[in-house]
């Protein structure tokens, strides 16, 4: 092997190819509500610092906080919260080292994608 | 690192389609992922067709009749077509498994043969594994004892060996690793899961008298802690074994060892 050219060979593909497993999709969205969470806090900080520097300044970002874009931002938020604070919990579970075996791992998976929704429309009539 | 696409040399082009069989009533589509390494070319996706009704049940059935009647030039390892010798790992209908043991039944549609996912490719399905390879030698696969040797053999009680079931039967495929989207980007510094197994499996065993540096080995944020228990290696695994179930118990050990 050792006079073989190893420079030239190409990387068989990956994320083209695989057929991702539920319990991928899950893991993945944790990572993605997670980045969009801190994006959320951002405008939620915003609007506090808005609320502290005077009328003006409140009355320009809270048009855009409760704009119908600014809603949508938020209701995503909610279910975004939701599903991160389920799936923290699954890693809790796991990292106990309960609920590894692969059904138990599908099971967990469709529960906190459904638990999140739920949540999320209770909390919206609650709200 | 992260990286989605596929590097310039490694885009995938359309093949060959080979002619189909004559007469044949049961036809089958096939899409094999080819490269070689003498032409200069990109890999390319060429398409076979093959008559069922003369094909073995098995993906390594066909890979066989497809080597035998149409290209001889196609390329894959196999050996003993019964599951035991890890041989023939490929990603098939998308997912990774020993081709002799997947019947073509569990898979709807067209038959996607490609190489284990993110891997150098040797020649169409032969990927390298000399860096997998190399990390199951470095988690040390081997009884490691200190004590004077015993007059006969090292003892084990029924319960205790009982603790190898589900580990013992890896064949190292590389399957799950190569399933793994952690080990796709930072396979340079994880170990991977299959590496991680077999880590656990000495790790575990009563006769084993290096636990505790075993443990240290592996007390890295990128050898053992890059495993998000994505669970796809449990998944795929075409033996049944758990993996990330494994590497669980290992990261367990971690902390109960510090309390």
């Amino acid at each position: 092997m050792a006079d073989v050219n190893r420079g030239s060979r190409p990387l068989s593909p990956h994320l083209q190819i695989y057929r991702m497993p539920l319990a991928a999709i899950t893991s993945i969205l944790n990572r993605i509500t997670g980045v969009g969470l801190l994006l959320g806090a951002l405008l939620s900080v915003w609007w506090l610092v808005g609320a502290a520097s005077g009328p003006e300044h409140f009355a320009f970002v809270d048009g855009i906080v409760t704009s119908f874009i600014g809603d949508l931002i938020m209701f995503c938020s909610v279910w975004a919260l939701w599903y991160h604070a389920l799936a923290g919990l699954r890693h809790l579970v796991w990292d106990a080292g309960y609920c590894l075996e692969v059904e138990m791992a599908d099971k967990l998976a469709y529960g906190i994608i459904g638990g999140s929704v739920l949540l999320t429309l209770i909390t919206a009539i609650a709200v | 690192m992260v990286q989605f696409t596929l590097p310039k040399n490694s885009k995938i082009t359309t093949g060959k389609t080979w002619p189909k069989p004559q007469g044949a009533t049961n036809v089958r589509k096939f899409q094999i992922y080819r490269w070689n390494p003498d032409d200069g070319q990109n890999p390319r996706v060429d398409t076979y067709f093959l008559d069922m009704d003369t094909c073995g049940p098995m993906v390594l059935d066909a890979l066989i009749k497809i080597k035998n009647e149409i290209d001889p030039t196609l390329t894959f390892r196999r050996s003993c077509r019964e599951g035991i010798c890890g041989s023939c790992a490929m990603n098939i209908d998308g997912t990774n498994t020993l081709a002799c043991i997947y019947g073509m039944d569990e898979i709807k549609g067209d038959v996607k043969i490609y190489p284990l996912p993110h891997m150098p490719v040797v020649k169409d399905l032969i990927p390298d594994l000399t860096h997998f390879y190399a990390q199951h030698a470095s988690i040390m696969p081997w009884l490691e004892t200190k004590t004077n040797r015993p007059a006969k053999e090292w003892k084990q009680s029924i319960e205790d060996r009982k603790k190898l079931d589900g580990l013992y039967e890896c064949v190292m495929c590389a399957s799950c690793s190569t399933s793994c989207p952690s080990y796709w980007w930072n396979g340079d510094r994880y170990l991977g899961p299959a590496a991680l197994l077999h880590a656990y499996r000495w790790i575990i065993d009563s006769r084993d008298e290096a636990t505790g540096e075993r443990l240290d080995e592996l007390e890295d944020p990128f050898k053992l802690y890059r495993c998000h228990t994505i669970m796809n290696c449990s998944k795929t695994c075409p033996k049944g074994l758990n993996p990330a179930k494994a590497i669980a118990s290992i990261k367990k050990m971690m902390v109960e060892r510090q309390v």
